[in-house]
């Protein structure tokens, strides 16, 4: 990276005109938004999560991966006019270059990379950096500003290879094949990941799927990403699905919805599985440890990749990852955005409603 | 270490208890000689070394951590070993050194001084991975709690030995058991049908014991009363104690090795017997509330201070060695008959003899029952005169009387999910009573209903819920329980300063008005003593 891009002479200072509103990350010089909490005029979108995807904006910028993901989860709703924006293709937003590159955490998410008043600035939106074939993987890029999620912003979180948790949850298929395995995963990206994690492991049976998950597997076999054959859960015998594996949201795989399996285990694939109390907690029989967000090695790793002088610390335990910055010499502080929700309050089995926020 | 560490995993997430023997099963068929025996004895407590204490450990960490980075981290996870097993380093090279197994960790940590723990854990922690330091920060810290009994691995074993060994039954392992040392070879190689049945011989192991079934109004109708003998159930932990060729063992029912924790009754062991009694806290002779002998279970050391506040008293029931003979064939009368000639020659201090109770027909004992309301009487036994002393629940020979349950009216507060088969229902109840205007919690229960009822109350949960605090519930305070229990006691871990012992849900009524459910001051009359 140039020298000129860290100096500060004579450029206004990226927080003079990236700001905090109520409705979410204001990018003043471009009058628009990103990944806003509340209907706004213009919206760039960095994926399709819920958290940062809602209905209602009147303009709406994102890569066709993510609008139709969009057009798929909101249908009517989704907004007023939608302007593609792909990977590499860049945009000038009133005073702002905007260019999106690949953030590697479900299809179609993006980083949303700004370059304006001789400054660049990236938010990252939620990413990962292992290999994931549903999606682009991240690119870091050099800027002066890296505004950075936290999710699992603390050095207890460190995902082992996704093939292990595979192979945990076949081995435990293996031990017991009277029972249903059933598998909380979000909607979005989790659900198919995992399922492309097992064809790749060698798993080459039906999988069974909550009537909640088929939309979105339908949508990514239509854009190219090969999961196999699925089959519906909720129209199953109960007989068929003793030995089968069963995806379902987080929410419904220790509820009532799940009475129909055969003596399931309840299983779970998210990064906060990672902590064993908080997983028996919340009576899952066998977590897996996949998740689609940096862990806190790949979180440390990219700050390193980006080179950025200042870091912006959102949703998540930015406290750590700030003070780690801090003690790189990096300049780092928590940015308080409100509406942003981690799968810790979202999904797990005790909220109503689909779990998200992946 | 992975394969212990895999298993102690496993164990930790699995809810049934069938599940867990599955997974011990497939342990011992898999792992070898001496490595399933030492998880073995890990699970079963079995094991001793010198152990490392939390402190040493969370030190060790601040070495390779940021000690804030570990602050936050403890904070977050709250417990010690899970989080240095999650935030320790792990070093590239670390795949040029094989993780240690677990032989080399329990023979390593047997032979280590004091002050060579911590450099052997640090080199261990480099090589394992998460798991395996979870594992192994466990068992150096002396605390598995993963909820495996020894009694349980044990049932594991015979499940196991089947295979092999169709005729072998838990109690004959737990016959075995205590002649036996970790790593247990030759228990293995026994239940693979490889080698005899070890010898039980002079060892001070535990012998099975014998349980009761509990007396229904029907079975009493059909029993003649000059066929049975009765004496008080107390209302303590029934014990064996072991005294032979020199060593001293005091056994919890289920087996377990609890005699570090009652050095005051240890102590006075200084005879060569096998007897059955109850564990009491009495004082000058007089049984003090179970609340009082609570006080003094499930630690593995004792103060002289709890020593001093609670001396443990030991009420003998029977009698099974007396020196190398084996009296268990003998019929009760004969027993108790041997006992009492024995205790009179021996006279141990901290025991006594219980009483026989006795009686002519049934409604003498009815009368008895319902008057025992003092301290320490929880019922009655019956056992028949003819009897011998047999392992396990034998159907037929002895009964407990339970005195009546007291009961109370009690308004559901919150609603928790159960666990295993119940993880979709709200199964697990907390109920208060009245205190002016306020609902005070006094206690939890989770059984007591059908399954058909708890569909019932699962979908009333549902319907009446106000709050969500993560897995719990609260609900409108609109549904009575008739909660039954045995007995009550102060507490100050509860906000109402009571606890019940044994509550679980006698009638759920749906007719009754909560505001006219029981009110605290009704409790608190009932306390014991």
């Amino acid at each position: 990276m140039s020298a000129a891009l860290h100096s500060n002479q004579g450029r206004p200072h990226p927080d003079t005109w990236i700001k905090v509103l109520p409705e979410g990350l204001y990018v003043e010089p471009g009058g628009f938004y990103i990944d806003p909490v509340r209907p706004v005029a213009r919206a760039v979108v960095t994926h399709g999560h819920s958290d940062h995807a809602r209905p209602g904006n009147r303009t709406v910028l994102a890569t066709s991966g993510t609008l139709a993901i969009m057009r798929q989860r909101m249908g009517e709703g989704v907004g007023g006019s939608l302007q593609a924006l792909d990977y590499g293709e860049t945009l000038r937003i009133g005073d702002v270059t905007v260019r999106m590159v690949p953030a590697g955490h479900v299809l179609g998410s993006a980083q949303v990379v700004m370059e304006h008043a001789g400054s660049r600035v990236v938010v990252s939106g939620d990413y990962k950096r292992r290999l994931d074939r549903t999606c682009a993987p991240f690119e870091p890029v050099p800027c002066d500003v890296f505004v950075t999620e936290a999710t699992f912003g603390l050095p207890v979180f460190r995902h082992p290879p996704d093939l292990g948790e595979v192979q945990k949850l076949l081995h435990s298929m293996a031990l017991f094949p009277e029972r249903s395995h059933v598998v909380g995963v979000y909607a979005l990206g989790k659900c198919q990941r995992l399922i492309t994690l097992l064809r790749a492991a060698g798993y080459d049976r039906p999988i069974w799927l909550h009537g909640a998950l088929e939309p979105l597997c339908r949508l990514y076999s239509s854009l190219g990403v090969e999961l196999g054959e699925l089959r519906p859960a909720t129209v199953a015998a109960k007989e068929e699905l003793k030995g089968a594996l069963v995806l379902a949201p987080p929410a419904a795989v220790a509820d009532r919805w799940a009475r129909r399996l055969a003596d399931p285990v309840v299983a779970v694939a998210s990064g906060w599985m990672r902590v064993r109390q908080r997983a028996r907690q919340r009576g899952v029989e066998l977590p897996l440890v996949i998740s689609d967000h940096a862990d806190w090695d790949e979180l440390c790793q990219t700050l390193e990749d980006v080179g950025a002088p200042e870091v912006w610390v959102t949703h998540g335990r930015e406290e750590a990852l700030v003070h780690y910055a801090t003690g790189r010499g990096i300049r780092a502080r928590a940015l308080a955005l409100i509406g942003f929700e981690d799968e810790d309050s979202e999904g797990m089995p005790e909220k109503a409603g689909e779990g998200e926020a992946s | 270490m992975n394969r212990f560490a895999a298993l102690i995993d496993a164990l930790v997430f699995m809810p049934s208890r069938n599940g867990k023997i599955r997974l011990l099963v497939e342990h011992f068929a898999t792992a070898p000689d001496p490595e399933r025996g030492w998880a073995l004895a890990a699970l079963t407590g079995a094991l001793s070394f010198r152990e490392a204490k939390p402190a040493a450990i969370r030190e060790l960490a601040a070495t390779r951590v940021d000690p804030d980075l570990l602050a936050l981290s403890y904070d977050y996870v709250g417990d010690l070993a899970e989080t240095v097993a999650l935030i320790w380093p792990e070093r590239p090279e670390r795949s040029n050194s094989l993780p240690p197994s677990l032989d080399e960790v329990v023979e390593a940590l047997r032979a280590a001084k004091r002050g060579q723990v911590i450099g052997l854990v640090e080199g261990w922690l480099d090589t394992l991975d998460s798991s395996g330091r979870f594992a192994l920060l466990k068992l150096i810290t002396g605390a598995l709690r993963i909820g495996v009994s020894a009694r349980l691995a044990k049932t594991a074993l015979a499940e196991w030995g089947k295979a092999a060994r169709p005729e072998v039954s838990v109690d004959d392992v737990e016959e075995v058991w205590h002649g036996l040392t970790a790593p247990y070879v030759e228990l293995f190689a026994w239940l693979e049908g490889r080698a005899e049945r070890p010898a039980t011989g002079a060892g001070a192991g535990f012998r099975p014991m014998m349980l009761s079934h509990p007396l229904e109004e029907e079975d009493r109708a059909a029993l003649d009363p000059a066929a049975y003998a009765a004496e008080w159930k107390w209302d303590g932990i029934r014990v064996q104690m072991v005294a032979r060729g020199g060593e001293r063992r005091l056994y919890s029912r289920t087996g377990d090795d609890v005699s570090g924790a009652f050095p005051d009754i240890v102590d006075h062991m200084s005879f060569d017997a096998v007897l059955d009694g109850e564990l009491l806290v009495a004082r000058d002779g007089v049984v003090a509330p179970f609340n009082d002998l609570q006080q003094r279970l499930n630690r593995k050391t004792v103060t002289a201070q709890m020593l001093r506040d609670g001396p443990a008293w030991v009420r003998l029931y029977d009698i099974l060695f007396d020196g190398d003979e084996d009296l268990r064939g003998l019929s009760f009368v004969e027993r108790r008959a041997r006992l009492e000639r024995w205790y009179e020659a021996v006279r141990p201090r901290r025991m006594d003899l219980s009483p026989l109770v006795p009686f002519d027909r049934w409604d003498e004992l009815v009368a008895l029952r319902e008057g025992a309301r003092e301290n320490g009487i929880e019922g009655l036994m019956l056992k028949r005169r003819d009897s011998a002393y047999l392992a396990g629940r034998p159907k037929g020979p002895w009964f407990k009387w339970k005195r009546g349950a007291l009961t109370l009216d009690t308004v559901m507060m919150y609603a928790q999910r159960g666990h295993g088969k119940r993880s979709s229902y709200y199964s697990d109840y907390t109920f208060g009573v009245w205190r002016g205007e306020e609902l005070v919690p006094v206690g939890k229960a989770y059984s007591g209903f059908t399954d058909a009822e708890l569909v019932e109350l699962d979908r009333w949960v549902r319907n009446h819920t106000t709050r969500r605090y993560g897995p719990v519930r609260e609900v409108e305070a609109g549904l009575v329980l008739e909660v039954a229990f045995d007995s009550v006691h102060p507490s100050n871990r509860h906000k109402s300063g009571l606890a019940m012992r044994f509550p679980r849900v006698h009638r759920i009524r749906w007719d009754k008005p909560a505001h006219e459910a029981d009110r605290l001051e009704t409790l608190a009359a009932m306390v014991a003593g």
